[in-house]
């Protein structure tokens, strides 16, 4: 069956680097400083990554930032409740811009 | 419960088919190819510092991630002849530490010779506890002996929680360890200035590289205080080796190639150059002599040369002796390090 995501390319990442050196070296250095122990731990990083990696829907992401939250010493259930924050913040999203529905249907309504 | 490989007479019993397994390598370098772009090859002990000595295969539990194969009905157990040729071995040099490894060591008949023993002769004494032996009926004073030889327990734990650890170890091996925790506690295990060292060992319950060492020892030690009241001395992260059941639930699963990949894809100098083989001998329940407890599962003892048994051990030889190496050897580069001891940068 064809299909668009093949999972092996996410190990190819690093062939985007072929197109421009230069840009990719910025790139993969700016994503390094990110993930980086600071202010928050590698692993709380990475359990956002993993929520923002389901926002978005990235298969990448979400493979990757899975087993990285494993190997940072995360589980299941607190990578099920990062999903949920990602769930909530997406749903909630939505629902506010229902306020500006309420405007509109209130200028336009007797 | 798991049962044996063995005992199920699965392919994988045999040393092998494992080797074959892993020497079919599936693009990946061979390990001793890598270890020549890094200067360190061939791969030598700097001195022995760890006299490590595993003494059987008999386990009280059946562990999903085990490289010995252990279990209840393994019989490979080392008999009281060998465990003094051990010592004579020990006397015979000035090797600080002995580790007694297994299976459920606790349970060889030789165990508590070993300890009683090597005490005497000064050494310091690590016993590589599953905590679960500790509440068999027939170890009711164990934990009493252990603390009055001042022996330093390592024990395994792969999670702060029930899920993750019953997953690995069987179901209710986790309620089991805090029980056990706790009492080792009581008798002073763990705490500070009783001189009684507890350390845990942290294994990945899967196919994934553990966390940093320092990290996760933070978790274990906020979740085991605030949940269990349980106090532990330092907490050692541990690679799980692709070898016996860990390699069946890797091939199983689908997830040999991959997680070859993310070994190699890790392959850290800094840690190959501390790998513990460098600073240990292993000694198999019957006698012979390995580089690991690795090498010795996978039967592959020391190199040419060397000696090969515990009635022939020297020192001088095996001081500086050639490691033999194979694949599974990626286990204890990756990353951070890995080893009996923890992460090994």
């Amino acid at each position: 069956m064809e299909t668009y995501y093949h999972p092996p390319d996410l190990g190819k990442f690093a062939e985007m680097g072929k197109g421009n050196a230069a840009l990719w070296e910025k790139f993969m250095s700016y994503y390094s400083a990110v993930f980086a122990e600071g202010a928050l731990s590698e692993r709380e990083k990475a359990l956002i990554a993993l929520g923002v990696a389901h926002a978005v829907q990235c298969p990448y992401c979400i493979d990757a930032y899975t087993q990285a939250c494993l190997e940072k010493g995360s589980n299941v259930e607190e990578m099920t409740e990062a999903v949920h924050v990602a769930c909530a913040i997406r749903g909630g999203a939505s629902l506010v811009h229902g306020v500006q529905m309420r405007n509109v249907a209130a200028k336009l309504s007797m | 419960m798991l049962v044996t490989l063995k005992s199920r007479m699965n392919p994988l019993s045999s040393t092998d088919e494992q080797l074959r397994i892993l020497s079919a390598r599936n693009g990946f370098p061979a390990f001793e190819e890598k270890l020549h772009g890094t200067g360190l090859a061939p791969l030598r002990a700097t001195r022995i510092t760890n006299f490590q000595v595993n003494v059987g295969k008999l386990c009280n539990q059946t562990c999903a991630h085990c490289h010995v194969d252990a279990g209840p009905d393994r019989r490979e157990i080392m008999s009281r002849e060998t465990a003094e040729l051990c010592i004579r071995a020990l006397e015979q040099t000035d090797i600080p530490t002995v580790d007694i490894t297994g299976g459920a060591p606790e349970l060889a008949p030789c165990f508590r010779y070993l300890v009683e023993e090597s005490k005497k002769l000064g050494r310091h004494v690590m016993d590589r506890c599953n905590l679960t032996v500790l509440l068999v009926a027939s170890q009711a004073d164990l934990a009493e002996f252990l603390a009055r030889h001042q022996v330093e327990i390592i024990a395994s734990l792969p999670y702060f929680r029930a899920a993750q650890t019953d997953a690995q170890r069987g179901e209710g091996v986790f309620d089991k360890s805090i029980r056990a925790l706790r009492l080792l506690n009581d008798l002073g295990y763990g705490r500070e200035n009783s001189g009684l060292k507890l350390n845990l060992i942290y294994n990945p319950v899967g196919a994934f590289l553990p966390p940093k060492q320092e990290a996760i020892e933070q978790q274990f030690r906020r979740e085991l205080a605030q949940k269990h009241g349980v106090a532990f001395n330092h907490l050692y992260t541990m690679t799980n080796m692709p070898i016996s059941r860990f390699l069946e639930f890797l091939l199983n699963t689908n997830n040999y190639e991959g997680y070859m990949e993310r070994l190699v894809n890790a392959f850290n100098t800094t840690a190959a150059a501390g790998v513990m083989c460098r600073t240990m001998i292993s000694v198999g329940w019957n006698g012979t002599l390995y580089d690991c407890d690795f090498n010795q599962m996978l039967e592959l003892p020391t190199g040419d040369g060397t000696p090969r048994h515990i009635r022939d051990f020297d020192a001088k030889q095996l001081h500086e002796r050639v490691i033999v190496t194979n694949n599974h050897c990626y286990g204890c580069t990756a990353g951070a390090g890995s080893s009996c001891g923890g992460a090994t940068i």
